[in-house]
């Protein structure tokens, strides 16, 4: 099953972008000249990112060369290894809710420091990819149109993350362990 | 973010002192700003690549068909927005970019459905039944195709990326199918 599934991962890529090339083809719309342009965007997101990517990187290289790391890996470590959860990933728990940016970076720094191949890599990805900064969602979506009441929305967000970081860890143990 | 931002510096400038381990946090703070900047450089080939793919099918109409097809059981989730038609289009059409990870074409769609549901609510300053419903099914972050994950991963390195997509997307309908549910149980007992 497992196998089928990870079969099936590497055919999403090419199936979607086949279906977008062959309706462009269909519709007679200029493939090329979009796709240029999209990747011009491409290229402006990269940028934007930098100085996030900065400001935690370096403040997590600090905080992890200061020591202060392994103080924390030495407090939580019974309970996260029994969960299988790299000590690496918490920080990303905790800013994926807080800011977009910043989880990219959190991302970049765990791959960095762990491989691009180890299982806290696989499971901080399959975290960022899963989810949405959800106080910045709030802020902008609600901000946009003045509503200052936001009732359950923020609470049922944060309870839906928690879920979703349960399942990613569960769902990684089962796929990569 | 600022605390966390503020406290970690702070934390790791103590934290040096009684390890004793100064030279080398500072050592880590120069070499590590400078990590961050071939970080991103690296993203920028993969990041092109897909915005420029999905690109194709955001101007050849592609994601209209997609958002049209949701349509339908968008109304199950949103029974309220029943005779708003602006408004339920335009969420299917935030759903349809998240999807293909294209976040900032989905913001402007997402602010839309804001407004549409805005102008029919009756108290301007509270949010409404569906605008909790989509605010919560747009922080569980619904993807087919984690782009920048993906861009990341490829740009350190690993050995075929693509497989952390089914279980990204295992986990998302997950977070997606959740949210839903916490939503619809707390809108009964917040007024």
């Amino acid at each position: 099953m497992i196998k089928i599934l990870n079969t099936l991962s590497i055919y999403i890529l090419p199936l979607i972008i086949t279906v977008i090339l062959c309706y462009a083809l269909y519709k007679k719309s200029p493939a090329y000249e979009h796709f240029i342009e999209g990747a011009k965007e491409g290229f402006n997101i990269s940028i934007k990112i930098i100085p996030y990517l900065i400001a935690i990187i370096v403040c997590t290289a600090m905080f992890r060369a200061s020591g202060a790391i392994d103080i924390l890996q030495n407090t939580l470590k019974p309970i996260l290894d029994y969960f299988h959860i790299p000590i690496e990933t918490t920080i990303l728990m905790v800013t994926r809710s807080l800011s977009g940016s910043a989880t990219l970076g959190v991302l970049s720094d765990i791959i960095n420091q762990s491989g691009a191949n180890s299982y806290a890599a696989k499971l901080a990805a399959v975290i960022t990819g899963s989810s949405e900064t959800t106080f910045y969602v709030a802020s902008v979506y609600f901000g946009a149109v003045g509503i200052k009441k936001f009732r359950h929305a923020l609470l049922a967000g944060i309870l839906a993350d928690i879920t979703g970081l349960i399942a990613a860890v569960w769902i990684c143990s089962i796929f990569f362990l | 973010m600022n605390y966390i931002f503020v406290f970690l510096i702070l934390i790791s400038f103590i934290c040096a002192i009684i390890n004793g381990k100064m030279d080398i946090v500072i050592d880590e703070m120069l070499k590590s700003s400078q990590k961050a900047v071939e970080i991103a450089l690296g993203l920028i080939g993969i990041m092109g690549f897909w915005i420029g793919i999905v690109n194709i099918a955001k101007k050849s109409g592609l994601i209209e068909i997609f958002s049209k097809a949701i349509k339908k059981p968008l109304l199950l989730i949103f029974p309220d927005l029943k005779n708003n038609n602006e408004a339920i289009s335009d969420i299917a059409l935030n759903i349809s970019a998240n999807a293909l990870g294209l976040t900032n074409a989905a913001t402007p769609f997402g602010i839309k459905a804001m407004e549409d549901m805005q102008k029919e609510n009756p108290n301007k300053n509270n949010a409404t039944n569906s605008m909790c419903t989509f605010l919560a099914i747009n922080t569980a972050g619904f993807q087919i195709v984690p782009a920048v994950v993906l861009a990341i991963l490829t740009a350190a390195g690993m050995n075929n990326p693509t497989q952390i997509i089914i279980p990204t997307l295992i986990v998302t309908s997950i977070a997606f199918i959740s949210a839903i549910f916490f939503v619809k149980i707390l809108e009964r007992h917040f007024k």
